[in-house]
């Protein structure tokens, strides 16, 4: 039973219905009298609805309704709001404008969504939307967050005057600049952060369910947080009150962010179940979910960093523009701004930091997290600003890290963040060790003879996980408080049951939250069961985003674990007239310390339920209940390598290796965190050379809408990867966890963006470098 | 998909005589057809399925002389010994075609007629001097292709089979969009005792085109040695999201190289 406790390479409990098939996910869904739903979206990025006329539509075959968003403000939905208040330095809070779930007057992006069509097959439902008349008034589009800043540009919300949402930032601007002024060495970059669409393997999906004569809703839907869900429909969107609503995330394919928000789709369902009197439901096609998944970074930024004369960090100064697109989505204001500035000191000491950010309104996609959200902008610029300056002052890229890296702890950074453990130095050895980094100059010339360009390049990312505790995130405008709840329910012949706020979809919790249980009381790992995403099992949630749901959820376990175990160390010492005191739990039985007393597991949990003697005053059962809320961020950290060979010709980049150093602190499946780190990697690769939202500059037109256009990784685009873990465990949280999912996401694209940049000799480069830019640069480097 | 009217036809002549229905299409494979049915942008109102002709199947070799049936699939040109011992460049061509799943439904009738300009069989047709054979005629596959998604087909004709004499060295190398992995330049050289041909596709505006300043370079000298210093122009080759007319005319040189270090392997 130890083999399944913590540290255990247990097999993934859920992959049997996963291989199988036999998962069930929103489109499994079926209820009676269910139909089909389509949402008729605007074909243009920037237009005012002049009329809609649904007549025709109506009168097509199998249609049950069709509706449109001046009777879902009739009927008083409320609109989307971002739930992350963040002021200007002016001291104004932002602007939010006005998003409709069906817009009313105006549309703002291609898909925008502006009827629902309901019939009894989806094909139905399609017929009909296309025969939908929308009279449109077209207006000129802005695409980039630049453009959209500059005077005279189409201006997409009242509220927001110029699209400009805040202009916020952190941090001290005169030491700042004084340290840049009386800098011996600048190193200044402009460094554009690509917009990457998520792509989770299953699209968005949404069931709507009104009971009539409960007068009651259900929403089955792809959600990281379906406790957040109901909470944000019922205070904001006015659906149903909180008892009157229950939300389900059954099996999710994916989210990496992009189902953390609530978005148009899962309102109008629920709306419109109550309006036309059948369960409707919506599943997302591959294209709308191109469009209208909430896209991630789009960042442009100015940077500088100065140095001394011993090349030691004085100063960092960075001013970005962050496009936000078309409508401000759930989370969207934080992600520029306390998960992205609050980094910018790395793992260097830095004794003067100041961010400006401008977030901005286009005609585009919202954006908002996506794995690593912040993180992965806050690294990109920093690492790629070290080996930029590494290559500027004529030393190496690994020692100038070493020789600015934070080394004692706690430390307190210019930013907020206070980084409580961690040590830079083991990872960047390891790294360097397994990338044999000293016997690169070799293999540089080996390539060389065979008409190859070799580069390596390398990142030292830290990131703050967790996103907790509460007064922190609060006191930074967080709509919601950042803790976990659990609930441990043994049963009456001792299997248990977890009720976790955390959401599985993808991380394998099933399996991870059951080691942590059957380790602590030495029970086979099949007698737990770990129950999660309804609202009416699990009271209440926050979810799983930003690596928390170690950290935070199995925290919130530990601590209702913590409860369990007291009350039945209590019977146990009743049962056995010992000293609580000397009451151990050890291979599946309470013993008293020392001697061969026990009481096996599974009759104390009888004991418990038969109640027929408990010590005096206790109440019968054994179940318990905890809400944690941790004391700091986590610290994840870590070092990443990449080698490539660039091909002169085709300017195709070969990625040779990829190391990845972290140290997530306490582990409990190393399996699963190996997973962990190559599915980020391999999406950091993704978004370093293949991935790239681009929309059409004039029209506003999504170019890349398919997989025709935009480049997902494949598996010949990846090496295998070398990956190993260093612990110093986290001491704000009882188990000691960083957390791990977001790491591999956001320290590999600067990685690879130093080794080509290093391969071709030309900085001159911007994600994704595909083989003509590679190229493009290659030639413009050599012209010169 | 819109609703469309499915029918499977049995004989040349019966698909001849079902495809005088309303607004209908021949489907043979149905790689591109269909997709493009899923999301509305083609709307046949019927589908003639000719991948259960018998007379469209199959690979004949015989001496030099080749004939492949129209409704052969990829996976079946990739693993034909026959052909592999003559003309390995066609089979690792359709080896090289989309995915498993492609080239085990899409053949070879179904990708010339419809012609895609990133399409890899097009190229092969033109640099290995091919005659398509149809149900009412014969066309030289230079006269075959007559542009984006253009062929010398007539209404309801219909490709029954290519043939061609095998060459005696021919390779071919295609660099694949980073996206699609359709071609983004492929190059097919083919040399016999008339000459040198190469046949271009993916990179240009109207399709698949021969390329007189390769095939000048490599005449005298079949060797990826004679290309260097060669260029190809840019003006008429496609700029897209993916890559710039320029770049596509480096790689089409590039992949001419590759093609004949292939063809001389």
């Amino acid at each position: 039973m130890g083999v399944e406790g913590i540290g255990a390479r247990v097999a993934r409990k859920e992959d049997k219905r996963f291989i199988t098939g036999a998962g069930r996910y929103v489109e499994d869904m079926v209820l009676p009298g269910m139909r089909q739903a389509v949402f008729v979206r605007s074909p243009h990025a920037h237009a005012a609805i002049t009329s809609i006329d649904v007549s025709k539509a109506l009168e097509m075959p199998g249609v049950v309704g069709v509706l449109t968003g001046r009777e879902l403000k009739a009927d008083g939905i409320g609109n989307i709001i971002c739930g992350w208040m963040i002021h200007s330095k002016d001291g104004s809070p932002m602007k939010m404008g006005a998003w409709s779930p069906l817009a009313v007057d105006r549309v703002r992006y291609v898909g925008d969504a502006v009827a629902i069509v309901i019939a009894d097959t989806k094909g139905q439902a399609r017929d009909a939307a296309e025969a939908v008349e929308v009279s449109y008034d077209v207006r000129d589009a802005v695409t980039q967050a630049v453009d959209a800043l500059k005077p005279g540009a189409p201006q997409l919300h009242p509220e927001a005057e110029g699209n400009l949402i805040f202009d916020w930032e952190l941090g001290d601007a005169a030491p700042t600049d004084a340290a840049i002024a009386s800098a011996a060495h600048v190193t200044t970059m402009h460094i554009v952060n690509n917009r990457l669409v998520p792509n989770a393997m299953e699209p968005r999906a949404a069931l709507g369910y009104y009971d009539k004569a409960e007068d009651h809703y259900t929403c089955w839907t792809t959600s990281q947080n379906p406790h957040v869900a109901r909470l944000v429909m019922s205070a904001f969107y006015n659906v149903a009150p909180e008892n009157k609503l229950r939300v389900i995330a059954p099996d999710v394919g994916g989210g990496f962010g992009s189902k953390i928000f609530i978005y148009p789709e899962e309102i109008v369902c629920l709306w419109a179940s109550k309006k036309t009197g059948v369960p409707v439901k919506w599943v997302a096609d591959r294209t709308e979910s191109f469009m209208t998944d909430a896209h991630g970074r789009d960042h442009v930024t100015e940077v500088k960093m100065a140095f001394d004369a011993d090349n030691r960090i004085t100063g960092l100064k960075v001013d970005t523009i962050a496009n936000f697109g078309a409508y401000m989505s759930l989370f969207s204001s934080s992600v520029p701004t306390y998960l992205y500035a609050t980094l910018l000191s790395g793992q260097y000491n830095i004794p003067a930091i100041h961010a400006n950010v401008r977030a901005v309104y286009t005609n585009t996609s919202p954006v908002d997290a996506y794995r690593g959200a912040g993180r992965p902008e806050a690294t990109y610029l920093l690492e790629r600003t070290m080996e930029t300056a590494a290559r500027e002052l004529g030393v190496s890229p690994a020692e100038l890290r070493r020789q600015n890296f934070i080394t004692e702890f706690p430390h307190q950074t210019p930013v907020i963040m206070c980084y409580d453990a961690g040590d830079y130095a083991t990872s960047l050895d390891a790294a360097m060790q397994a990338a044999d980094y000293a016997g690169f100059p070799a293999r540089r010339d080996e390539a060389k003879q065979r008409g190859k360009l070799r580069g390596i390049g390398m990142s030292a990312y830290i990131e703050a996980c967790g996103i907790a505790p509460s007064a922190a995130v609060g006191s930074l405008g967080a709509g919601v408080g950042l803790w976990e709840s659990a609930e441990v329910r043994v049963n009456a012949v001792g299997t248990i049951e977890v009720l976790t706020g955390s959401h599985s979809h993808g991380q394998g919790h099933e399996t991870t939250f059951a080691q942590l249980v059957a380790g602590r009381l030495g029970i086979p790992i099949e007698q737990v069961s770990i129950v999660h995403g309804d609202t009416d099992k699990v009271q209440m949630g926050m979810g799983t985003y930003g690596s928390r749901s170690g950290a935070v959820g199995m925290s919130a376990v530990f601590k209702a674990l913590d409860k369990v175990e007291a009350k039945a160390k209590k019977i146990a010492a009743h049962l056995m007239e010992a000293d609580e005191g000397d009451i151990v739990i050890e291979n599946g039985a309470l013993k008293v310390a020392g001697t061969d007393k026990n009481v096996p597991w599974f009759q104390l949990a009888l004991a418990a339920y038969t109640a027929h003697n408990l010590p005096a005053g206790m109440e019968p059962g054994l179940k318990e209940t905890a809400f944690y809320d941790p004391s700091n961020f986590t610290f994840p950290a870590g070092c990443y390598i990449c080698e490539v060979e660039v091909d002169p010709d085709t300017g195709t980049t070969e990625i040779i290796q990829f190391v990845a150093a972290d140290d997530f602190g306490n582990i409990i499946n190393p399996m699963i965190v190996e997973g962990q780190v190559h599915g980020g990697v391999a999406q950091g690769i993704g978004q370093a050379m293949l991935e790239g939202a681009v929309y059409d500059r004039e029209s506003g037109q999504l170019v890349t809408a398919s997989y025709m256009d935009y480049t997902m990784p494949r598996a010949s685009d990846v090496p295998s990867f070398k990956v190993s873990t260093s612990n110093t465990p986290c001491p704000g949280n009882p188990l000691g966890i960083k957390g791990c999912g977001e790491a591999g996401a956001i320290g590999s694209p600067p990685a690879v963006m130093n080794a080509i940049t290093d391969a071709i000799g030309s900085n001159d480069l911007t994600m994704p470098a595909t083989p003509e830019k590679v190229w493009a640069a290659l030639h413009a480097a050599t012209k010169h | 998909m819109y609703s469309v009217n499915y029918h499977r036809a049995s004989s040349l002549a019966d698909a001849a005589s079902l495809a005088k229905k309303g607004e209908a299409r021949y489907l043979s494979g149905g790689m591109t057809l269909i997709p493009a049915m899923k999301v509305r942008l083609a709307a046949p109102s019927d589908v003639i399925d000719l991948s259960h002709i018998a007379e469209l199947k199959g690979v004949s070799v015989s001496g030099n002389s080749v004939r492949i049936g129209a409704g052969t699939t990829h996976a079946e040109v990739a693993g034909n010994a026959a052909l592999k011992a003559i003309c390995p460049a066609i089979c690792s061509l359709a080896a090289h075609i989309g995915d498993p799943h492609v080239r085990h439904m899409g053949t070879l009738g179904g990708s010339i007629a419809n012609n895609d300009p990133a399409a890899d069989y097009p190229a092969a047709m033109l640099a290995l001097n091919a005659t398509i054979v149809t149900d009412r005629r014969e066309i030289p596959a230079e006269d075959f292709f007559t542009g984006l998604f253009e062929t010398a087909l007539d209404e309801g004709e219909i490709v029954t089979a290519v043939t061609f004499q095998a060459p005696s060295k021919s390779g071919y190398s295609k660099f694949p969009n980073p996206a699609s992995r359709y071609a983004m330049a492929g190059v097919f050289v083919a040399q016999d005792q008339d000459g040198v041909r190469v046949a271009v596709t993916g990179a240009g505006e109207n399709g698949v085109f021969r390329s007189p300043e390769i095939e000048a370079a490599l005449a005298s000298n079949f060797d990826a040695s004679a290309l260097q210093g060669v260029t190809v122009p840019s003006d008429g080759l496609m700029s897209d999201l993916h890559a710039s007319a320029a770049y596509r005319a480096n790689l089409v040189v590039v992949m001419a190289k590759r093609a004949v270090g292939a063809a001389n392997g």
